[in-house]
């Protein structure tokens, strides 16, 4: 994605936003509550056409003006609230609005033997399949919800804040299955406010601040002060202060040791709104 | 039960697993059998009448076309919506079909077909206010239940009322077409025969996919006690009149809309639509049709229904669909266990809440108790329904099976 512009109204939510993301890697997302993300996400799943700028896939300029043409591009989207059906078990939610068929009637066998084959794929734990997904815990819905968005074995896969609502154990499943899905090929784009998960998962950490690009950087060699300091726009700031104080002694990271990616000259340490 | 180690449930895993459910607040068709077995002692002390097959073939027969509109508020049900106008479209059906047929004097068959149009096209009316307006079923088919009674009245004119002629096969069937006793034991016979061998047929295919699957032995006894329910019904109604055939076409009805929930891309995106609108869509369901191919539906059914209840009355008049026949069909789904909240409940549901209702205004008319009593006890029962219904929904919820 080149040069994304979107406004609504008055109101600039992206503005010249450059992104992007290649097979088999993992792609942080992060920003501050009105950065952007949702919007650029949105942009890239189709939900809302961009005013500016290109999509590009595979090098092709694309038009992508509705979630239709998303998933035909092969871009699967699991939302932040997830969107399964509590009253059907995890077989029909997997395979809704996709059902396999034989001579008109549900090929309910063929879809529980691919269901299954897709969990254990992912290693994921599901007592069973054939329980409706009301009875599986916020660990096992996400689970199902991200099987269900490899169902028509998409290129890109975006979540949308996937570990928020998750205890330690089940976030921890969360990013393992991250990391299958990268081992799988696919292209991941995970938004979070946490950073200790993106640091876990992530190649690569896009920021996005007041709907510009703030900064990119390799996971490695980031810290989540860092991070902090990108996406609040200022490495002294009420977050950073509070990690020194605990620490009792002064935040001690400094622009100078890690180089962005793409110093595009939009960076500006001193916090100061563009 | 995972794929790694696939098993043939085996009887005692079965009763396990049903009692797991119920305890979970999934209670199925429990509560609405227990229901209909207290109903049905009481009357019967009451009044020794009650439980004679001549009762019980009078009881079938009325079930048909109150079952047949309530089938269609079971579908309406499963989306979370509601359709209170069907007394009024089946009422309308009735007037068109006598009108078609006594005074214009059209062929029965197009009388029937045309009526049944009309309340296809009344459903997609539904269906395109509600999803073009976004106006809320329970409006729209509110302002349909005024505005189809008015229409009803005009189609009927200065009649009235209109006689269907006794010797026509509409009537001839509703009112006179029995099974005799050997096709009646040779249908549930084939009925359990096909029964058994669909599951068999799907323990199979499971069983060969590495799936876990029901053992041979679990399906000989649900075929059993299929065979030992139906069996002994068919030869107590044979002791008087018999099976009637409409009560088999309403039988038909309900295994048939049973299979297309089940069984069809449609219904599965029914039960979605009920269990989640948003993720439906977002799952790339159009909605809409959905919407739209069930209000219709339901329209039909109401108007095949009204066409039945012509045909046993061989009459049409300003009353035909009007009093109790809505709430009935609507309680009789409630009953039944089709939940209110959308997404839960079979089209099963129609036929036992049929009875259950049936039962109760068989059972009060056979105590010469007026209609007051008729309503209230009606009312009851329904509030009773709903509160299981609402219950069940709540333990469900505690249990984490919502």
């Amino acid at each position: 994605m080149r040069g994304i512009d979107k406004h609504f109204g008055a109101v600039k939510a992206l503005t010249d936003v450059d992104f992007w993301v290649s097979e088999g890697e993992v792609v942080a997302l992060v920003g501050d509550n009105g950065a952007g993300k949702s919007t650029l996400v949105k942009v890239l799943a189709g939900v809302h056409p961009p005013d500016a700028g290109e999509i590009l896939f595979d090098g092709d300029p694309v038009h992508i003006t509705s979630p239709a043409d998303a998933q035909e591009l092969g871009i699967a989207t699991v939302f932040q609230d997830l969107a399964l059906c509590d009253n059907l078990d995890v077989v029909a939610n997997l395979w809704l609005g996709r059902e396999l068929t034989t001579e008109g009637r549900l090929d309910e066998v063929g879809m529980e033997q691919r269901t299954w084959a897709l969990l254990r794929e992912l290693a994921a734990k599901i007592p069973s399949v054939r329980t409706p997904v009301a009875s599986l815990s916020g660990g096992q819905r996400q689970t199902v919800a991200i099987a269900r968005s490899l169902v028509g074995e998409p290129r890109v896969v975006i979540l949308d804040e996937p570990t928020a609502a998750l205890g330690v154990a089940q976030t921890a499943e969360v990013l393992n299955l991250i990391e299958r899905l990268r081992e799988r090929g696919h292209g991941v784009v995970l938004i979070s406010h946490n950073m200790a998960d993106v640091m876990a998962v992530a190649d690569r950490v896009v920021v996005l601040r007041l709907g510009r690009n703030n900064g990119e950087y390799h996971a490695a060699d980031v810290t989540s002060e860092l991070l902090i300091a990108a996406i609040t726009g200022a490495v002294d700031n009420s977050v950073s202060r509070r990690q020194a104080l605990r620490r009792e002694e002064p935040a001690t990271t400094t622009d100078a040791t890690v180089t962005p990616l793409t110093p595009r000259g939009r960076r500006r340490p001193d916090g100061g709104a563009p | 039960m995972s794929l790694d180690e696939p098993e043939r449930e085996g009887v005692r895993a079965a009763a396990v697993r049903v009692w797991g459910r119920v305890r979970g607040g999934d209670l199925g068709a429990l509560p609405v059998i227990v229901g209909l077995a207290l109903i049905w002692t009481v009357f019967q002390i009451l009044n020794p009448v009650f439980l004679s097959s001549r009762n019980l073939v009078d009881l079938t027969m009325q079930c048909a076309a109150i079952g047949t509109i309530a089938l269609g508020i079971v579908v309406v049900l499963l989306l979370g919506e509601i359709d209170l106008s069907v007394g009024s479209v089946s009422g309308l059906a009735a007037a068109i079909l006598a009108v078609a047929f006594v005074q214009l004097r059209w062929p029965l068959l197009v009388a029937v077909l045309i009526a049944v149009a009309a309340g296809c096209v009344v459903g997609i009316l539904y269906g395109l206010l509600y999803t073009r307006f976004g106006l809320p079923s329970f409006v729209i088919t509110l302002a349909g239940l005024l505005g189809f009674l008015g229409l009803q009245l005009w189609v009927l004119g200065d009649a009235g009322s209109i006689n269907l002629p006794f010797d026509s096969w509409i009537v001839q069937f509703a009112q006179h077409a029995f099974l005799p006793d050997w096709a009646s034991y040779a249908l549930v016979v084939a009925a359990t025969a096909a029964f058994a061998w669909t599951l068999a047929g799907r323990s199979r295919r499971r069983a060969a996919a590495n799936l876990d699957s029901q053992s041979y032995r679990a399906i000989a006894l649900r075929g059993a006690l299929l065979l030992a329910v139906l069996l002994p019904a068919a030869w107590y109604l044979n002791q008087s009149r018999g099976v009637g055939v409409m009560f088999l076409l309403f039988l038909a009805l309900v295994v048939l809309l049973h299979l297309a929930l089940t069984r069809t891309r449609w219904g599965r995106a029914v039960y979605a639509v009920g269990g989640s609108v948003e993720a439906a869509r977002r799952a790339g369901i159009r909605v809409e049709r959905i919407y739209l191919s069930v209000f219709a539906l339901c329209s039909s059914l109401a108007a095949v229904g009204g066409v039945l209840a012509a045909a046993r009355l061989a009459a049409a008049n300003q009353s035909s669909g009007a009093g109790d026949t809505n709430l009935n069909a609507i309680a009789a789904a409630v009953i039944g266990g089709a939940s209110l909240f959308g997404g839960r409940g079979t089209a099963f549901a129609a036929l036992l809440g049929v009875i259950v209702i049936q039962s109760i205004s068989s059972g009060l008319t056979l105590l010469n108790l007026n209609s007051s009593v008729q309503f209230m006890v009606t009312g009851v029962v329904l509030v009773l329904a709903v509160t299981v219904d609402s219950l069940s929904r709540r333990t469900r919820v505690a249990a984490g099976r919502a």
